[in-house]
């Protein structure tokens, strides 16, 4: 608030500059009403509209009569608690193998100093050049048949479980939070007789906070948004997260129920969202420049 | 402004010198006790980038110039499956229609953002709102937006043609007319991505020194001079960095034409990835989805090499 921006506040305080103000910010309120939240609000009503109002043109505004059974069939034809489950499912696995794997190979390159500790960590960097995208077919080639133990993980969360684990991003994200704390506040720890990890268990998780709740909506939201890799690797339709059958199941099924099944899949990720909003804003803003 | 408020100073790691803990017993075999203990931690997540990040990416290479089908073993094929890729017509059609993909995208999603991101460093009121409404689109699941819009371009009841109608325009094919059909997924992917753009032009706004608007308007320059002279050179770094990010992303587009337009109408909107999951699910054809990933591979990992030259240099000057 208090550092001037492109307009000065002497400007803005003279009468001119407070109507040209007032005229901007309405302009803007209303595009962002337009371009943002109508969309959420066509969704959201459009489900409840009858199958017939739903395809009148010109459409109505508002519902004649508000319907619940879009929501309700949605749920049941569609089974979208079982999707939903398994996407809670995947997410979650993703989530902690994450957590303990990136974590634990992000301390030992920070602080154990272990040999050839430098290539490891170009290696991981090297990663992040490489699209993931790109590399999707032979990965799903690996994954139909792991090298060595020639066992299959299709249609298994281990499927996206393992894989998400490799995440250079999120590693490199952790590691140079570790870097950065001190290092004798790690030495009192090992002075006071405690193991490695015992000293990542209690000093070094606990400090890096701040770190772990932005790798863990990243590894949340990336497994929830996720649709060509679960796409391939889940062809068992009872396995599929809930964005993979909502595209299997869009051909054939009347339209207000798939937009109230659009909006059954969107609530989660929103809701984490609305939640969350300050720290994955203050984490966007700050963390995505200084990758 | 943009380091993350929670970190130490770096200083405050180098102000306490360090005192190597005193060398109790055998040092060799410390040593070697302190490996074991570090590759331990390190051995999960080892594995799996080997199994899912390195694996693959020599796999790419290796399965490119062979014959694969699943179950059997491999045959060397030399270079038959670039020559095939090349030679199917849908080929240049993906990389023209990507690479014009990525152009439209950069155009539109990119001088949009960053105007957005202008006006709104401007305004003093309702600031948390704007941030969170802009952001709503991202948490979105892609699936459902791009249902959304596939919705949206309707012919027949589809609100982009109403609203065409009702400001009394001529109403548009969007999604389903060949020419269209490529703009349409741009507008889309744009409104899905714009927020996160956004806000991180509104963080590096936000760190630009008062002073220099004002040493600025002191000279006597407009609205549009300080833009040019103040505000674009001093979030170049970040404006660049964005830029190749989205190339990068746009790239890979997949969702949008596999969920909105099937790749179609006549080929009007397959992308390379898409071309890649055909060879691999509907043709079977492991060869050409791997000669084709590798080509996509080279580009982008060439754009990706600039972007990580580029956030290293950026620190050494910070």
């Amino acid at each position: 608030m208090s550092t001037r921006t492109l307009v000065s506040p002497a400007t803005l305080a003279r009468p001119r500059g407070r109507a040209v103000y007032w005229t901007v910010f309405t302009g803007v309120v209303v595009l962002f009403a337009i371009a943002f939240l109508f969309p959420v609000y066509w969704m959201v009503t459009g489900a409840m509209k009858s199958p017939d109002e739903v395809a009148k043109t010109p459409p109505t505004l508002v519902p004649e009569q508000w319907h619940l059974s879009g929501y309700s069939d949605a749920w049941d034809l569609m089974q979208l608690p079982r999707h939903l489950w398994n996407t809670v499912v995947q997410a979650t696995g993703a989530w902690l193998f994450q957590l303990v794997f990136c974590t634990a190979a992000a301390y030992a390159l920070s602080r154990l100093k272990p040999a050839f500790g430098k290539v490891i960590l170009g290696g991981i960097l090297a990663t992040l050049m490489v699209p993931a995208q790109a590399l999707v077919v032979p990965k799903y080639l690996t994954v139909a048949d792991l090298p060595l133990i020639h066992t299959s993980l299709l249609n298994d969360p281990l499927a996206i479980w393992l894989p998400a684990v490799a995440n250079a991003f999120n590693l490199y994200l952790l590691k140079r939070f570790f870097d950065q704390i001190p290092r004798d506040v790690l030495e009192a720890a090992e002075i006071d007789g405690a193991g490695k990890l015992r000293t990542l268990w209690s000093i070094v998780l606990p400090m890096s906070r701040p770190v772990l709740g932005v790798v863990s909506i990243f590894a949340l939201v990336a497994v929830w948004q996720d649709f060509l890799w679960p796409l391939m690797v889940f062809s068992d339709t009872g396995k599929q997260p809930i964005s993979v059958a909502l595209v299997q199941l869009s051909q054939n099924i009347q339209l207000t129920v798939l937009i109230a099944a659009m909006v059954i899949a969107s609530i989660p990720m929103v809701a984490l969202f609305l939640v969350f909003q300050r720290h994955i804003i203050a984490g966007i803003s700050a963390g995505s420049t200084k990758g | 402004m943009t380091k993350t408020a929670a970190r130490p100073p770096a200083e405050a790691i180098a102000v306490h010198p360090v005192q190597a803990p005193p060398p109790a017993g055998g040092r060799g075999r410390r040593r070697l006790a302190d490996q074991v203990r570090a590759y331990g931690f390190l051995l999960g997540g080892l594995i799996c980038f080997a199994l899912f990040s390195w694996y693959p990416a020599i796999r790419a290479v290796v399965i490119a110039f062979q014959k694969y089908t699943p179950g059997s073993s491999p045959e060397w094929v030399g270079t038959a499956n670039f020559t095939r890729v090349l030679h199917d017509p849908e080929f240049t059609a993906a990389w023209r229609n990507t690479l014009t993909f990525t152009l439209l995208a950069l155009l539109i999603g990119f001088a949009i953002p960053f105007l957005l991101a202008l006006v709104l460093n401007e305004l003093r009121h309702a600031k948390a709102f704007f941030r969170v409404v802009v952001y709503l689109p991202v948490m979105i699941p892609p699936v459902v937006s791009a249902l959304l819009w596939k919705w949206f371009y309707d012919p027949g009841a589809g609100l982009a043609n109403e609203a065409l109608r009702f400001s009394h325009l001529p109403t548009s094919n969007w999604s389903n007319g060949a020419d269209t059909a490529l703009i349409s997924l741009v507008i889309v992917a744009t409104w899905a991505n714009m927020g996160g753009t956004v806000l991180i032009y509104l963080a590096a706004l936000q760190s630009i020194p008062g002073e220099l608007y004002e040493a600025a308007e002191l000279d006597g320059a407009g609205l549009l001079q300080r833009i040019r002279h103040v505000t674009i050179p001093q979030t170049r770094f970040v404006i660049l960095m964005l830029m190749l990010l989205q190339i990068i992303a746009t790239m890979q587009v997949f969702t949008e034409p596999f969920v909105i337009t099937g790749g179609g109408p006549e080929n009007a909107t397959v992308t390379v990835l898409y071309l890649i999951y055909k060879y691999a699910f509907l043709y079977n054809d492991f060869g050409g989805a791997c000669a084709l990933s590798v080509m996509l591979l080279v580009l982008l990992g060439a754009f990706s090499a600039l972007y990580l030259r580029l956030t290293r240099s950026g620190e050494d000057d910070a």
